[in-house]
C-alpha cells in the first residue's frame, strides 16, 4: 500500500502546485497564448508601467499595514483578556465573525457605512476598507495569540506580581515578551489576509480607493491576460517569502 | 479583575460596531422595502422572505447546497489519502505539511485565476489536448458548474487535509498494529480502524470546507462566468446591479441562519464527543 | 514433537545499535514461557519479531517448524496482547473480540465469541465501549480478543504493567489458570521477576540482546549461572566470592560452627518492612550484606556486633 500512497501523494502535490507553477512559467512567455514562444520579461515591465496597478498596490499596502497594526494590538489585548478569564460571548462572537460568509460581511458593512453616511455625508474610501479589514482580522489575531498563550504558564504572571509588578507591568514586561513570536505570526497572518482580501474590500471600497485584488479581478473578468500571470507570480513569491519568515519566527 | 475588562473592551467595541451593528442593520433591512431609486424605505414587510420561496431562488439555494456538498465530498476523497501519506512518512512530515499549506498562503484570487488560465479555450489544457491530437477544437471547460466545482475543491483542499492529518497524528500507533496482528490486511485496517477513528478530523474538515463553499462568491463569479449563480452571487447582485437591498438582506439572513445552524450542530457534536 | 515456537540465532540491528545479538530458544507446546529482562535487553524486540512487526537482520523465526520471517502479522497464527491493550475505542467489547474472526472470514463465530467473553468473565459487559471499562476489564477484553482466534502462541507484552499492585497479583493467578485451561502456549515479556517466577513453566533471562540463561523458575532462581541473572531475579549478597540470598542469610549473636559459614559484622541499618526486618550489616572485609530477619526473633539494632552465617547448600556460585 505504501507504494500506492506515494504515487498518489506525487499526483496530489502536483495537482496542488502545478497550476501556480504553470502561471509563473507562462508569465515569462512572450506570447499571449499558452504556446511557448520565447522568454520575455515584457509582461513584468507592463506591470511597472501601469499607474492603476501601482496605485492599487500602494493602496493595498497601506491598508494592510494600518489594519494589521490596529488588529494586532486589539487582538493581542483581547487574547490576553480571554486567557485570564474566558468569555463565551466574546469567543463565540469572534468565531461567528470567522464563519460568516465573506459576501455577507461585505454587504453588511456596506449597509452600515451607507446608513452612517446618510447623517455624516461622507463617502466610501480607503478608511472604510481599513475599518473593514480590522473587523475580520481581529479574530485571526486572537486565535493565533491565544494558541501561543496556551503555552505560557500562568505562574509566570503570578511570579511577576509576587515580585512586585502590577497587572499592567506583568503583562508588559513578562507576558508580552513571552508572546513575541506569536504576535509576529499573528501580524503576518493578518497582513496576508488583508492584502489578499477581495470580496469584502470590493463592497466597501470607494471609487478611487482600489486595491490590488480589485484590479486583478477586473482584469480577470475581461479574460485571461499574461499581465495577470506576472502579477500572480510576483504576489505568490511575495506571499511565499512572508510565509517563510513567519514560519521561521514561529519555530523559534 | 478590572484590567481584564479594558483589555477586551477595544475588541468588544469593534465587534459591536463593525459586526453586531451591521448585522442588525441588515436584519432590519430584510424586513423593509426597496426604494424607488434603489434605497431602503418603509413599510415593514415580510415580502422579501416570501419571495425566497419562489422556485427560482429555492433552486439557487439548492444548487449552492449541492455544490458545497460535492466540493466537500471531493475534498474528503482527495485529502484523506494525502493525510495518511503524510502521517506515515518518517522523515519529511513537516515539509509535506508546509507544501500542502503553501497554496493556501498565496492569494485566493490567484489560485482561482490559475484555473481560469488553464481551462479557457486557449488555455493549457485545451492547447495540450489539441497538440496531442485528442481533440480538434477547444472544449468548453470553463464557465460552467464543473469549473466552479474544480475551483472550489482546489481552493479548500488544504482545509480538509490539515484536520484529518492532526487526528491521524493523535492515533495510538498500536491500534493499526493490533488490527494487523488480528488478521487485517492493510486495506482492511484502513477501512475498519483508521477511517472510523479519523472521524473527528473528517467532521472538522467537512465543516471547514462546506461553510465557505456554501457562501462562495468569487469562484462561481470568475469560473462560472455568470452562468453559475449561487447564493453568494445572488446576494452580491442585489447589492450592486440589482439594487434590491432588502431582498439581498433577506437572502443574507437565510444564509447566515444556515451557517449558524451548521456550526452550532458541529460544536454540539464536538462537545458531546469530548464528554 | 516439533516445538511450537523456535528462534534460531536471531540478530537485529538498528542504525548504530545491535538490539539482538543472537537469540536462540525453543518453546514447547502448551507451556507458559517468559522472557525476563531489564528495559533495553531486547525482549520486546524479540516479541515483535515473533509477531511480525519487525524483521530479523539475520536468523530465523519458526512457528510449528515453518520459517515465517517474511510473513506479515496478519499471515501468522500468533496473536499479541499489547501493553496498552490497543482496544479499538470505536468498537464495543463484543465487536473488538469479533474483529479478528471477521478479518479471517470465519462465519458462525457467535459461539466462539460468547465462550471467549465467558472465559474472561465479562458476561453482561459485551455492549460497552473500552472507555467505559476499568483497566483490568480492558485487559480481559484484549485477552479474549486474541484467544478467540486460537493462535499457536499468545504473545503478552508486559500485560500487567498498567495495573495496580493488588490487581496484578490477582491477574497473575488468573492468567496462569487461563493458560492451563485453554492449553495455548503463552509467551510473556516482562521486567518484573516476581511475575516471571510465579507464572512461568520456563523462563529466559535476557540482558543486552542476549539470553543469559533458560530454565525453570527454581533452576534460574536457585542456580543462576551469572551474576547478572542472580542479581536480576532477586537480591544477592556477595560475600567471600559466593552469593547468598537475604532470605537464607542468617544473623546470630555468637559465631556459628556446625556446618555453616560464619563472618563477623556490624549492623548498620534495620528497616521494618511489615512482614520482616531488612537488616544491613557491614563485614570486617568492608562488604555489605542484607539479611531478612523474621518478626518475633531477636531485634537487631544498628551498632550491634553480629555474625553473618548461612548454609553452604544455599550458596550461589557463578563462573
Amino acid at each position: 500500500m505504501k507504494r500506492w500512497l506515494t504515487v498518489y501523494a506525487v499526483g496530489f502535490f502536483a495537482f496542488l502546485h502545478l497550476p501556480l507553477l504553470t502561471l509563473a512559467v507562462f508569465s515569462f512567455n512572450s506570447s499571449r497564448f499558452t504556446v511557448w514562444e520565447r522568454f520575455s520579461l515584457d509582461w513584468y515591465r507592463a506591470i511597472f508601467r501601469d499607474p492603476q496597478l501601482i496605485e492599487a498596490t500602494w493602496n493595498s499596502t497601506i491598508v494592510a499595514i494600518v489594519a494589521t497594526a490596529i488588529s494586532t494590538v486589539v487582538g493581542t489585548l483581547c487574547a490576553y483578556g480571554l486567557w485570564k478569564r474566558g468569555s463565551r460571548l466574546v469567543t463565540g462572537t469572534l468565531y461567528l465573525s470567522l464563519v460568516t460568509p465573506e459576501i455577507v460581511t461585505g454587504i453588511s458593512l456596506l449597509a452600515l457605512f451607507q446608513w452612517i453616511f446618510r447623517w455624516l455625508h461622507w463617502h466610501l474610501g480607503l478608511y472604510t476598507v481599513i475599518l473593514a479589514h480590522v473587523a475580520f482580522s481581529i479574530a485571526y489575531v486572537v486565535i493565533v495569540v491565544s494558541a501561543r498563550l496556551r503555552t505560557v504558564s500562568r505562574s509566570l504572571e503570578e511570579a511577576a506580581m509576587d515580585l512586585g509588578a502590577n497587572e499592567w507591568e506583568a503583562f508588559f514586561y513578562v507576558i508580552l515578551p513571552a508572546l513575541g513570536p506569536g504576535i509576529v505570526a499573528a501580524a503576518l497572518l493578518a497582513l496576508t489576509v488583508s492584502f489578499d482580501d477581495f470580496v469584502i474590500t470590493s463592497m466597501v471600497a470607494g471609487v478611487d480607493s482600489e486595491t490590488l485584488p480589485m484590479v486583478i479581478y477586473a482584469m480577470a473578468r475581461r479574460g485571461a491576460s499574461p499581465v495577470i500571470n506576472a502579477i500572480s507570480a510576483l504576489v505568490t513569491v511575495f506571499f511565499g517569502i512572508f510565509v517563510l519568515i513567519s514560519e521561521r519566527i514561529r519555530e523559534s | 479583575m478590572k484590567l481584564r475588562f479594558w483589555f477586551i473592551l477595544p475588541t468588544w467595541v469593534w465587534l459591536t460596531g463593525l459586526f453586531g451593528a451591521p448585522f442588525a442593520i441588515v436584519l432590519a433591512y430584510s424586513f423593509l422595502t426597496r426604494g424607488y431609486y434603489g434605497g431602503v424605505v418603509q413599510p415593514w414587510t415580510l415580502e422579501n422572505y416570501q419571495r425566497l420561496v419562489d422556485p427560482l431562488y429555492l433552486r439557487i439555494l439548492l444548487r449552492s447546497f449541492i455544490m458545497a456538498f460535492a466540493a466537500t465530498g471531493l475534498c474528503l476523497i482527495l485529502a484523506f489519502p494525502a493525510a495518511v501519506f503524510i502521517s506515515r512518512s518518517a522523515k519529511h512530515k513537516h515539509l509535506y505539511i508546509q507544501l500542502v499549506m503553501l497554496p493556501f498562503w498565496t492569494s485566493f484570487l490567484v489560485r482561482t485565476y490559475a484555473w481560469l488560465f488553464l481551462l479557457r479555450d486557449t488555455g493549457l489544457v485545451n492547447t495540450v489536448l489539441q497538440r496531442v491530437g485528442i481533440i480538434h477544437s477547444p472544449l468548453p471547460l470553463l464557465y460552467n458548474d464543473g469549473a466552479v466545482l474544480l475551483g472550489l475543491v482546489y481552493a479548500y483542499l488544504p482545509f480538509m487535509v490539515l484536520p484529518i492529518y492532526a487526528t491521524l497524528e493523535r492515533l495510538d500507533p498500536s491500534l493499526p498494529e493490533a488490527a494487523a496482528d488480528l488478521g487485517a490486511r492493510p486495506w482492511a485496517t484502513l477501512l475498519h480502524v483508521i477511517v472510523p477513528l479519523s472521524r473527528p478530523g473528517i467532521v472538522a474538515g467537512a465543516v471547514l470546507v462546506f461553510i465557505p463553499c456554501l457562501g462562495a462568491y468569487l469562484t462561481p463569479d470568475l469560473l462560472g462566468g455568470g452562468r453559475t449563480v449561487l447564493v453568494g452571487n445572488l446576494v452580491q447582485a442585489q447589492f450592486t446591479t440589482g439594487r434590491d437591498w432588502p431582498f439581498g438582506s433577506a437572502v443574507s439572513m437565510i444564509l447566515m441562519l444556515l451557517v449558524t445552524i451548521l456550526v452550532w450542530a458541529f460544536l454540539r457534536r464536538e462537545s458531546e464527543h469530548l464528554a | 514433537m516439533k516445538p511450537v515456537l523456535e528462534l534460531r540465532s536471531l540478530v537485529k540491528d538498528y542504525t548504530g545499535q545491535r538490539a539482538l545479538a543472537g537469540i536462540s530458544l525453543s518453546i514447547p507446546r502448551g507451556s507458559f514461557f517468559s522472557l525476563l529482562g531489564p528495559s533495553g535487553s531486547g525482549k520486546t524486540t524479540t516479541l515483535r519479531m515473533i509477531a511480525g512487526f519487525e524483521e530479523p537482520t539475520s536468523g530465523d523465526v519458526l512457528i510449528n517448524g515453518e520459517v515465517v520471517n517474511c510473513r506479515k502479522p496478519y499471515e501468522r497464527n500468533v496473536s499479541t496482547v499489547f501493553q496498552s491493550y490497543a482496544l479499538f475505542p470505536h468498537l464495543s467489547v463484543r465487536s473488538n473480540i469479533e474483529f479478528g474472526l471477521k478479518r479471517h472470514g470465519i462465519a458462525d463465530s457467535e459461539a466462539r465469541v460468547v465462550d471467549a467473553i465467558k472465559l474472561v468473565g465479562l458476561i453482561g459487559k459485551e455492549g460497552r465501549r473500552p472507555a467505559q471499562l476499568s483497566g483490568g476489564e480492558r485487559q480481559r477484553v484484549a485477552l479474549a480478543r486474541s484467544l478467540v482466534l486460537a493462535p499457536d502462541v499468545l504473545l503478552l507484552d508486559e500485560p500487567l504493567a498498567a495495573l495496580d499492585r493488588n490487581l496484578r497479583k490477582q491477574m497473575r493467578a488468573e492468567l496462569k489458570t487461563m493458560q492451563r485451561r485453554v492449553g495455548i502456549t503463552f509467551l510473556l515479556v516482562t521486567h518484573d521477576q516476581e511475575e516471571a517466577l510465579s507464572m512461568s513453566d520456563q523462563l529466559a533471562v535476557m540482558n543486552e540482546g542476549r539470553i543469559e540463561q533458560i530454565g525453570s523458575p527454581e533452576e534460574v532462581y536457585l542456580h543462576p549461572r551469572s551474576k547478572f541473572v542472580a542479581g536480576f531475579l532477586g537480591a544477592v549478597n556477595w560475600i567471600d566470592g559466593v552469593g547468598v540470598r537475604p532470605e537464607v542469610t542468617r544473623l546470630a549473636r555468637e559465631s556459628q560452627n556446625h556446618g555453616s559459614k560464619s563472618f563477623p559484622a556490624i549492623v548498620t541499618d534495620s528497616v521494618f518492612l511489615g512482614d520482616c526486618f531488612q537488616v544491613v550489616v557491614r563485614l570486617n572485609s568492608g562488604e555489605e550484606a542484607v539479611a531478612q530477619v523474621h518478626r518475633g526473633s531477636t531485634v537487631f539494632q544498628p551498632g550491634e556486633a553480629v555474625h553473618v552465617c548461612w548454609n553452604p547448600a544455599d550458596e550461589i556460585t557463578v563462573s
